[in-house]
């Protein structure tokens, strides 16, 4: 593809917020008709700059042109009229209206919302090999199908740069082929494409240029063939990235989790979590592999209690869960860092130490204990110890290293490494027999990553037992003794870490070779 | 292609016509058992026209109300407001119509004042982001004060007026169908097995019909062509199932949200007028009584969609029909159908097997009939609150498979999606 | 300094309390003069009679219900849960409090002590009603709260009967059995006035003390803080959320069924038709403006009672009283509105103190 304008140019882009500065001085051209990629890490700044791209924000410094020509990006709308779309990271459908409705919204004046309508979702997606079925609701689509409704709405508003946010973040590798072919497709079609990635073997394997951020601005750009992907890691984060793998094994046989015939279903009565066993023992941690939405939400709610089993059993060590308060499970000895922590992990509005407390209401050092207990038994008080949780939660921003000015200051103004860190350093105490970790590294910086796998290496070496779920293929096959692999809510297979590639995994994720050990 | 359905697919073809005939079904099954209730314990006023006159009369400001609710949860404001803006409609009626002498004018100030606090609930919730219950019932509590203190300046003045309630009003033309009234009112006389029935269920609902009772009609199909045909509508509901969705789409959710919310307090506000100028000649404090609340429940009852949240809107209008015309008999004949409702729905949960649910049921079921059997009449002060026990029982009862808005009741601010 | 200030929440209530209030006068003082009546005259004239000792016994006799009423609102309102039944459920509690103590003679202290526990038992029995249909049966409870406020009346209504619970108590009045002395609670003298100050006001200071204490000192107190702030990151900790709606419910209707208690036992004796009503919607006013907080809800309460009894003079010189009503509203529609405001402002503030103390860029 020869072009003589470039499709974007960003030049000395500058975006501050509160406090902070975001991106600082970018400089980005995009030649038309290609991939280009943008690489950095968690917090680098990549989100910034592509809703600064797609009009959600404004620049406070800087040009944006689009094939030549300087533009000033109000809106999406703007965007949209410049020929710019964008596939966003969590998938922007709205559940419970149909794929027809989603792609027309906001672009009802191109060809109505009945018949034309579907027409034309029905050409486009003939034409890139989409599959997408315009009266299906979004709600009944998998992951993938979503990705590529998404595509879709993109390229009936006739798009013709196309940004895509983490496109693989929620993909196995079966689907990122899919999806790169599919990209493949559209530049062939002239579209160009801006994918922004942290992976960096995807990006050297789709891209026809790279451009490096850090830190909020530009450090490089290369071309794919010329770097190594050590080499892209050592300008992404000015050193190599953390590598998730774990030493000599500490599995013992003494079993701490030991699930039975576990089955959950949903209102409408269908199993979400079907028939499932497995033991965790001592020093082990258990990796769940699956695609996202096959029940491992599910499975880890009914662990801790906040779903109810419809058959099987549950035990932490001798004693039976089963039936037993969300509460009482966590005073067992069960620590949980959810998968959304905002939602599930902290009062965002509260300050640290109250956050200390959650999950952590009946336990010292958080409330004194009643006038029947001892120094550590007994039953716990009502009332809660405002200088024992306070304390506490010193030590942890102390031990775990969560950058903060001091302990008043509420949950929400820590960065997302941060608030990881205080989540990961409160469910370690208190001596947990066994912990959840769902997700424990998603959206955190590399620091923060590597010292959490730390605290995971360290925890399993004293012989915790660890649930671990992650849709990074990298991070559960480095940080697991075992694999499972989940879906449709059933385990479908195991797998053993130390041979599996990501690929294989990827295929018995989807089915491809269910039943079979690789 | 790799297919990942975890969800079973849900047929979606065919599922309106399902509705409809269930609707047909529902409905027919009701109008049958209430002629033998009528039958077994004599009250005529079951199935009188009166009765059911009384009944779409009386449906039409909950109604009205409850298509109110649904505009504004459709675009994900909760409107526990609907109650005040239908205050702020009566006044409104009153007001215009009467310094104006012009039923008409009296609509028009009835929509504009609904509408205007509509407009502070948007306000409050949208542009600042306040709780929606908190600022719904911030505007229930203004409502009577404000409405109080014009009416002390405006009201006391005039003849027949005071500061709370206001002169006579002028009242608008009814309509009948012609060549109906007659004919079907001698057949309902003759008590005939649903011959008499039908016709004082079609006289009911044909004659001596107001405006504002046709407009309420016309509302409902109107309601629901704007907001599943249109562009307009279908942005608007966008912003009640993901207002971070319909923003990166170029969506202007605050302007959505805004008509939302405004159209749903004109809506509250028609159904002041009508309370203020058909169900009664004036103004009076208090008028509203629970009804927007009551039409809120009927549009939970209604899944939020228009033809449900109309015959939800029914069920509540019929209850307060019956205590009005019929009184303490015929709500007490009531019980027995409720009893053997229940009675039903006991069997069929024990039948799913909850067992717990179904002893609950038939706990309640014996309760009610051997209330009924040891009893001649309810006591007046009771029945006065029919519909409002009516709505408790129907939210207890009724099945919770309900769909409201994914982001119903959420705060949104503009480019608040990371 | 600013920063330190504006930290802490009691400032930013402060602060938007102050411009909500500034906000509602200036309000006030343009509809008065659109309607053509002087505001500075009108609001010396409120001021001057509400400094009388007799309406300062009214006020703080009538802010002693006025903060029982709102602190059973708050008690709700704290976990996002919206108990608009209070009203019902203090008029009910009163009703069957006052029938009791009329019905049974028991000696002095005792006597008290039974009506006072059948009222808080009444109130929380009814308030279990919608806590029991939200958890069983998913019914929000403002819909059920509000219905049943409708039902409490109708039973009221009923029971207020002669030959029922009620007597003749004058020409036009009925009422419940008058209490006999030793159920009374007598009044405390105010200097410069023969009004009495009810007694009973120290049951409202009482609640007021252990409402603070249960929210910011106990696990219960800090469970509900948590389900308000977050249900899901409070079921998630362990929290049981529907034990914690029952449990919520069921403490706001108990301290719903105190509100009546300084006026049945210090004034009227008898629930009768003239026994005030509204005072539960009035509450829910009153706990919005005093943020849910124990101290703000106090501070709330004396003016909402201050504005309804000074607001007596107005009809004295032709001004409609309501316009007293017009204020309230607005004091609480603005207020609510600006603690949003005040407290988007305080968070941003926050972030970036955090962000400078780091020295740290980040997106």
């Amino acid at each position: 593809m020869s072009t003589t304008e470039p499709a974007v140019e960003l030049h000395g882009i500058t975006k501050r917020f509160p406090g902070v500065v975001a991106n600082h001085d970018i400089d980005i051209e995009v030649a038309a008709g290609t991939v280009h990629a943008i690489v950095g890490e968690n917090g680098a700044g990549k989100s910034t700059l592509m809703k600064i791209l797609y009009g959600m924000q404004r620049p406070d410094e800087g040009t944006i042109k689009v094939a030549g020509v300087e533009v000033a990006l109000h809106s999406p709308s703007d965007a949209i009229a410049r020929g710019i779309g964008m596939v966003h990271q969590h998938f922007m459908l709205a559940d419970n209206l149909s794929v027809l409705e989603n792609v027309v919204l906001g672009a009802e004046k191109l060809h109505g919302i009945g018949g034309r309508a579907r027409r034309r979702i029905r050409e486009i997606s003939d034409q890139y090999g989409l599959g997408v079925e315009p009266d299906r609701l979004v709600e009944q689509l998998g992951v993938g199908a979503r990705q590529r409704v998404e595509i879709l709405k993109v390229l009936y508003r006739g798009a013709k740069i196309l940004i895509l946010d983490e496109p693989t973040a929620v993909l196995v590798p079966q689907e990122v082929e899919e999806l790169f072919g599919n990209l493949r497709e559209l530049k062939r079609e002239g579209l160009t494409v801006i994918f922004i990635s942290h992976k960096l073997d995807e990006v050297l394997s789709v891209a026809d240029t790279i451009t490096v951020i850090r830190r909020g601005t530009t450090v490089d750009t290369v071309r794919p063939g010329d770097v190594t992907a050590r080499q892209l890691a050592e300008l992404m984060v000015g050193s190599e990235l953390p590598v998730p793998e774990l030493r000599e094994s500490t599995v013992t046989d003494v079993p701490v989790l030991t699930m039975d015939g576990v089955t959950v279903r949903d209102a409408t009565g269908r199993a979400v979590v079907d028939d499932v066993s497995l033991t965790i023992h001592e020093g082990e941690i258990l990796g769940i592999a699956g695609v996202e939405g096959n029940g491992q939400a599910e499975l880890v709610e009914a662990i801790m209690g906040m779903l109810p089993l419809d058959a099987g059993v549950i035990r932490l060590g001798d004693t039976e869960l089963t039936g037993m308060a969300t509460r009482r499970r966590r005073e067992a000895g069960i620590g949980f860092i959810p998968e959304d922590r905002h939602r599930h992990g902290l009062l965002l509005e509260s300050p640290l130490w109250e956050n200390r407390i959650l999950g952590h209401q009946t336990r010292p050092p958080n409330v004194k204990r009643g006038r029947r207990g001892g120094a550590t038994g007994g039953k716990a008080g009502v009332l809660i110890d405002r200088q024992g949780f306070r304390s506490d939660t010193e030590r942890i921003v102390r031990d775990y290293d969560v950058r903060t000015p001091n302990i008043d200051v509420t949950a929400a103004s820590l960065s997302g490494g941060n608030q990881q860190k205080l989540i990961v350093g409160r469910e370690m105490s208190n001596d947990p027999k066994l912990l959840i970790a769902a997700h424990p590294t998603r959206g955190v910086d590399v620091g923060a990553q590597s010292a959490i796998w730390d605290h995971l290496r360290h925890a399993r070496a004293e012989g915790l037992a660890v649930l671990l779920i992650s849709a990074d293929l990298d991070e559960l096959i480095g940080m697991s003794d075992t694999l499972r692999v989940i879906l449709r809510g059933r385990l479908v297979g195991e797998a053993d870490p130390a041979t599996i590639t990501p690929d294989q995994l990827g295929s018995l994720m989807t089915g491809a070779g269910e039943g079979s050990a690789a | 292609m790799i297919e990942q359905e975890i969800r079973t697919p849900a047929p979606d073809t065919g599922d309106r016509e399902r509705r409809r005939t269930r609707v047909l079904v529902v409905g027919g099954g009701i109008f049958v058992a209430l002629i033998l209730l009528r039958l077994i314990t004599g009250e005529s006023d079951i199935t009188s026209s009166g009765t059911m006159g009384a009944t779409l009369a009386l449906a039409v400001p909950i109604g009205m109300a409850a298509l109110g609710g649904m505009w504004s949860e459709r675009s994900g404001v909760i409107n526990i407001g609907l109650e005040g803006m239908m205050t702020f409609g009566t006044w409104g009626a009153a007001f215009a119509s009467y310094f104006s002498g012009n039923p008409w004018l009296g609509l028009l100030g009835g929509i504009v004042a609904g509408a205007v606090g509509g407009l502070l609930h948007a306000v409050a919730t949208v542009t600042f982001g306040v709780d929606h219950i908190v600022s719904g019932v911030a505007i229930n509590i203004l409502a009577p004060g404000v409405t109080r203190y014009l009416s002390d300046l405006l009201f006391t003045d005039e003849k027949g007026g005071g500061a709370t309630q206001s002169p006579p009003l002028p009242s608008f033309p009814t309509w009948s169908v012609p060549g109906v009234g007659k004919p079907l009112g001698s057949l309902e006389k003759h008590h005939w097995i649903l011959v008499s029935d039908l016709a004082g269920l079609v006289r009911g609902v044909l004659t001596d019909l107001s405006p504002i009772t046709l407009l309420g009609i016309l509302l409902v199909p109107v309601s629901y062509y704007l907001l599943w045909r249109t562009a307009f509508g279908l942005r608007l509901r966008s912003c009640g199932e993901n207002p971070v969705a319909a923003e990166s789409l170029g969506v202007k959710v605050y302007r959505m949200k805004y008509s939302a919310v405004v159209i749903s307090g004109a809506l509250a506000g028609i159904g002041g007028v009508f309370l203020a100028m058909v169900a009664s000649s004036n103004y009076q404090e208090g008028q509203v009584n629970g009804r927007g609340y009551i039409g809120l429940a009927a549009m939970i009852f209604g899944n939020w969609r228009p033809g449900m949240v109309a015959g939800g809107a029914g069920l509540f209008g019929y209850t307060d029909a019956l205590q009005l015309r019929g009184g303490a008999g015929a709500v007490h004949a009531m019980l027995l159908l409720i009893g053997i409702g229940l009675l039903a729905l006991a069997v069929w949960r024990g039948y799913r097997r909850r067992v717990l649910a179904a002893v609950i049921s038939t706990v309640v079921a014996v309760g009610v009939l051997v209330w009924f059997f040891l009893t001649d009449a309810l006591p007046r002060e009771i029945v006065t609150y029919s519909p409002h026990i009516t709505t408790l029982l129907v939210l207890a009862f009724a099945a919770q498979r309900l769909r409201m808005p994914a982001a119903d009741g959420m705060r949104y601010r503009r480019g608040g999606g990371h | 300094m600013i920063y330190r200030l504006f930290a802490r929440s009691w400032t930013r209530t402060l602060v938007a309390a102050f411009v909500a209030l500034v906000f509602s006068i200036a309000l006030t003082s343009i509809v008065l003069s659109i309607s053509g009546f002087n505001p500075p005259s009108t609001f010396q004239a409120m001021f001057e009679f509400g400094k009388e000792p007799d309406s300062i016994v009214n006020t703080l006799n009538k802010a002693s219900s006025y903060y029982l009423s709102a602190l059973a609102v708050a008690v709700g309102f704290r976990m996002n849960l919206f108990n608009i039944g209070v009203d019902g459920q203090y008029r009910l509690a009163a009703m069957l409090a006052a029938a009791a103590g009329g019905a049974w003679n028991l000696p002095v202290v005792l006597h008290q002590i039974v009506i006072v526990a059948v009222a808080v038992l009444v109130g929380g029995l009814w308030a279990a009603v919608p806590a029991l249909l939200k958890v069983t049966r998913g019914v929000s409870e403002v819909i059920s709260t509000i219905m049943l406020n409708f039902i409490a009346t109708g039973i009221i209504a009923y029971l207020l009967n002669p030959g029922r619970l009620a007597v003749q108590l004058g020409p036009n009045n009925i009422g419940t059995k008058t209490i006999s002395h030793s159920g009374r609670v007598p009044g405390t003298p105010f200097p410069g006035t023969d009004l009495k100050l009810y007694s009973l006001l120290v049951l409202a200071i009482l609640a007021g003390i252990g409402f603070w204490f249960m929210i910011n000192r106990t696990r219960f107190g800090f469970d509900l803080r948590a389900t308000g702030l977050s249900q899901s990151a409070a079921v998630a900790s362990g929290v049981d959320a529907r034990r914690m709606v029952v449990m919520a419910m069921v403490i706001s209707g108990a301290i719903a069924g105190l509100i009546g208690m300084p006026q049945l036992l210090g004034e009227s004796y008898t629930y009768s038709l003239n026994f005030p009503t509204g005072i539960g919607l009035t509450g829910i006013g009153i706990a919005l403006l005093g943020r849910n907080g124990p101290v703000g809800i106090a501070f709330a309460s004396l003016l909402w009672a201050f504005l309804d009894v000074s607001s007596q003079i107005l009809d004295f010189n032709d001004i409609p009283k309501e316009i007293v009503a017009i204020t309230q509203a607005a004091v609480l529609l603005s207020v609510v509105v600006v603690y949003e405001v005040v407290n988007r402002v305080g968070q941003r503030i926050d972030q970036r103190h955090v962000a400078a103390q780091l020295g740290e860029v980040a997106a």
